[in-house]
């Protein structure tokens, strides 16, 4: 019996549960042991003029090697953006504040010292005199262009999408012409901190010209190619390492002044250096996720049919343009949801203010094209007086119409969102939440019974033409493996699902399997992991080498067995090569690696084309009408990946993506105050989830391959948060609907829920 | 740097006596003057309990003490839970078999909570295990399997 598709465990277990993992500030190298230390000075104000810097006193404190500011950086090249559609300006960051200062964060010093507490202390000696400018914080106002980041630029507009023609645009209202109902709503998207429990971390040093830069991030690759042009390195001079890591969830994709800066500050005090962010730094001076208004119409007819979508956006970008700028482009993508409508008409710019940047964040714009979608269903249902449900299963795109293209050019390999609808129903006995919630209706119970329903379709290895990945497998001389591969697990379990595949392949046990990865010197290509791609374009490059080595293995087995090559097979069970029908005589790993000199190798580059996964989720809730306190009774999804590897990494991916999807409707939000002060700067104000607020979840399986790569899988490690979110907002409004409440936007605390009581019953 | 003082404590069976800065947090003491790594640390508000550890067998977030604090203590940090080299401690175990770990950064905090928490409530109820641990983050798991692991291993506590 083949092993893909059972149940394996973690092979990487053991070492995180007893000694923890080696994380970039865990690393204690001999060669780091006269490391300096960072400490960075950052604005406290969110837009102004930098008067002057006194660093007189700080660099005074004894144990205080250096203090910098950015003049003292001129010469060295910036860093690159990953996506340069932005006017140079919003996307060139300076190495340190320059003159101006763009959000509360922005580093605006650097201090090296001996130790971490010489450099907290010298950074309160730092004086900083700013002549503060009207900030930009409201994020539709800057669409109007009321204030501006950038004056020069006369705009704070960094990406038009409609411009650089990605996007059609929106015509007028002939457009819902034919449809005798039309809903509108502007909806929210609330701004996110990923919030990896590991923040940004790095160590470095210099050996005569050659720089090795450890690194939490999730894949070393970019780094890499970011720091040779910036120190003017080549791949023989320059060694990243990524060590175990954190959590990344999109936020570690970027690399960030505050991390690459440090190659600079080793060079110039001749020693190594480590810089490892606190909570703090990390939420108000990382990067955050989401950040879109949405202006959401559906129109259509009233038997249930939706006829036409309009959505447009003004996504944040934060003050410096990074991959954040691009998302609303995936939200397009997206727009059509899991519907067959007709007519869609999208719209987007990317709007610079003065708060931390935006990234992509698990889900990175499909979650913003899910919410709205499912959050116009269910408004459109609300007001032609039809159950949500019956309105999405009139709209789902019939299960024989793939692929299928949506009105946006969207090419969706595979799907069956009736069955997985079904399935959810079922398996949560709709029609008897139905019954209770309006029993608890008619006694006017206190506590109201809520029951929220999304059917997701999501991109992922995307967008189109797919992803590429590079992997290697080697067989040695004993007879065991050792795959090498440019992706890169920070919690995925990589070690795991890729061994199972190569030892599928070529029946070797996974306890002889060990995976290399996030290392230049040891893997000289790769794209990390990002977009829930890793098994489909990692996984396909390690199961094809593999595939290659037993051809390999198989035709000098023949030579050895005196064989044709057409008659040797390969017996997994025995590990063995031997003639059709003979396997009494047989060549095992060893001998046909001594064969070949020692060891077998292949490598290959898989492109997996984007697939799409789907699902549904189905959210009950209680809500207090008296206090507003929302309680998740259930969490029941479907979420269908494709072939499925190992059912333990997959719901592993779909419960914490679930959890993170029910945080945003629920409690986690990253606010401003009007000033631009971040109102959440730890885990202390920023609502981070916690396992009290949730239920355990109730996971359906269901596998709809896709043809778009050789394991037929698709991603899965953003479906959770994609489905949850909406299902939970709904589930929300839903509980309150009799009261003709509507639409509540994210996050839903029990204040908002409270309020917005009081405003119906006055 | 100031004035140093000498504490003294045993960490996992092993005296440790080192001069530090009354200032020194006892998480620092435990990963940077004794290098035990295990032990991280994820906020700065004493909210996540990636540093928690056993001080005299109770957990205690190690970010929100000194190390003066702890001196003539005994402290058992996640490298000194399981019984053997070769055996893991029952709550490791349950975490692995119920894949209640993923990038691992919160494990060891959580473990050591979990541990605690079951001396105080051998036989917790889903919701007790959820409300004991509130002090723990993951940002991985979604939770699930960690209330599933701490489940299991009590009910095989209990089950001996
Ligand atoms: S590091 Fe101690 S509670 Fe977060
Ligand atoms: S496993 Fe990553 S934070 Fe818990």
């Amino acid at each position: 019996m083949s092993i893909l598709g059972t149940r394996v465990l973690r092979k990487e277990d053991p070492k995180f549960l007893t000694s923890g993992a080696v994380y970039t500030a865990d690393l204690r190298d001999p060669r780091l042991a006269s490391a300096a230390s960072v400490t960075y000075v950052r604005s406290t104000v969110a837009s102004a003029t930098i008067v002057s810097i006194d660093t007189t006193e700080a660099a005074a404190l004894p144990g205080v090697l250096g203090v910098y500011v950015a003049a003292d950086f001129a010469d060295l090249p910036n860093l690159q953006a990953m996506v340069p559609l932005f006017p140079p300006p919003m996307m060139t960051r300076p190495w340190l504040a320059d003159g101006v200062v763009r959000f509360v964060g922005e580093p605006v010093v650097a201090i090296v010292a001996k130790s971490t507490y010489i450099g907290a202390d010298a950074a309160e000696l730092v004086e900083i005199d700013y002549a503060p400018l009207t900030p930009v914080v409201d994020l539709e106002a800057a669409s109007r262009g009321e204030g501006l980041v950038y004056p020069d630029l006369g705009t704070n507009v960094g990406v038009d999408f409609v411009m650089f023609t990605m996007m059609k645009g929106v015509t007028d209202d002939s457009f819902f012409d034919g449809c005798d109902v039309v809903v509108r709503q502007r909806v929210v998207n609330n701004r996110l901190h990923a919030a990896p429990l590991e923040g940004r971390s790095v160590a470095c040093l210099w050996e005569g010209d050659k720089l090795t830069f450890w690194n939490s991030n999730q894949g070393p690759h970019s780094m890499w190619s970011k720091l040779q042009k910036v120190y003017g390195l080549t791949p023989e001079t320059s060694h990243v390492i990524s060590p175990d890591v954190g959590g990344g969830f999109g936020l570690k994709m970027e690399f960030t002044p505050e991390e690459a800066l440090l190659p600079e500050l080793a060079r110039r005090h001749g020693r190594p250096m480590r810089w490892t962010e606190t909570r703090t730094e990390a939420m108000i001076g990382s990067a955050h996720g989401r950040d879109q208004v949405q202006q959401l119409a559906i129109g259509g007819s009233r038997d249930g049919t939706v006829k036409a979508y309009r959505i447009e956006m003004v996504g944040g970008a934060g003050a410096y343009c990074m991959n954040g700028g691009f998302l609303p482009f995936l939200t397009h993508v997206m727009s059509s949801g899991v519907y067959a409508i007709p007519a869609i008409e999208t719209a987007a710019k990317s709007v610079v203010t003065n708060t931390a940047p935006v990234v992509a964040f698990r889900g990175a714009g499909r979650p913003e094209a899910t919410a709205a979608v499912e959050r116009a269903m269910d408004l459109f249902a609300a007001e032609i007086g039809m159950d949500a449900v019956a309105v999405r299963r009139k709209n789902l795109i019939p299960k024989d119409a793939f692929p299928y293209t949506t009105a946006v050019g969207t090419v969706y390999d595979t799907g069956d969102y009736e069955t997985s609808l079904d399935l959810v129903l079922e398996h949560a006995a709709y029609d008897a939440l139905r019954a209770e919630q309006a029993a608890r209706r008619a006694s006017g119970a206190v506590k109201q019974l809520g029951i929220g329903v999304s059917v997701y379709v999501e991109i992922t290895a995307g967008p189109a033409p797919g992803s590429t990945e590079w992997g290697k497998v080697v067989i040695g001389a004993e007879g065991k493996a050792t795959i090498y591969s440019g992706s890169f697990s920070h919690g995925q379990g990589h070690a795991t699902a890729f061994a199972m595949l190569v030892s599928d392949q070529t029946g070797i046990s996974m306890e002889d399997i060990t995976l290399v990865q996030g290392d230049t010197e040891l893997v000289p290509k790769g794209g990390g992991t990002s977009a829930s791609k890793s098994l489909q374009a990692g996984g396909s490059a390690v199961y094809v080498a593999a595939g290659q080595v037993v051809d390999q293995a198989r035709e000098l087995a023949a030579t050895l067995l005196e064989a044709s090559i057409d008659d040797v097979v390969l017996d997994k069970a025995t590990r063995a090569f031997h003639v059709q029908g003979t396997p009494s005589v047989s060549k095992s790993w060893t001998e046909v690696a001594a064969a070949a000199g020692g060891s077998l190798a292949a490598e290959t580059d898989q492109l997996a084309g984007a697939s799409f996964p789907f699902g549904t989720h189905l959210v009950v809730v209680e809500v207090d009408t008296d206090t507003g306190l929302t309680e998740i009774m259930r969490v029941v999804t479907c979420d269908d990946a494709g072939r499925i590897l190992n059912p333990v990494l997959v719901e592993g991916q779909r419960h914490g993506g679930i959890a993170q999807g029910l945080a945003q409707s629920l409690i986690e939000e990253i606010r401003y105050d009007e000033d631009g002060n971040p109102l959440t700067s730890n885990f202390a104000d920023y609502g981070i989830i916690s396992m009290t607020e949730l239920p355990s979840y109730e996971l359906i399986p269901l596998e709809t391959p896709t043809p778009n790569n050789p394991l037929g899988a698709k991603g899965i490690g953003e479906s959770g948060v994609i489905g949850a979110t909406p299902a939970l907002q709904s589930a929300i409004c839903d509980a309150l609907s009799h009261l003709g409440i509507r639409h509540i936007d994210i996050p839903i605390t029990p204040q908002k829920v409270w309020a917005a009581i009081r405003a119906v019953k006055v | 740097m100031g004035d140093t003082v000498q504490v003294t404590m045993n960490i996992n069976g092993t005296a440790q006596s080192h001069d530090v800065e009354p200032r020194t947090l006892l998480v620092h003491y435990i990963r940077d003057v004794c290098g035990l790594t295990g032990t991280n640390i994820g906020c700065d508000s004493s909210s996540c309990g990636a540093c928690t550890i056993h001080l005299d067998g109770e957990a205690v977030k190690s970010c929100t003490m000194l190390a003066v604090q702890a001196d003539g203590h005994d402290l058992t940090t996640i490298e000194g839970l399981a019984p053997s080299a070769e055996k893991l401690h029952p709550m490791q175990q349950a975490f692995h078999e119920c894949h209640a770990l993923q990038c691992g950064y919160c494990t060891p905090g959580m473990v050591m909570a979990a541990v605690s928490l079951l001396d105080e409530v051998p036989n917790p109820t889903e919701r007790q295990v959820r409300i004991g641990l509130e002090g723990n983050l993951c940002r991985c798991t979604g939770y699930h399997n960690i209330v599933k692991a701490v489940l299991q291993c009590a009910a095989e506590g209990v089950a001996k």
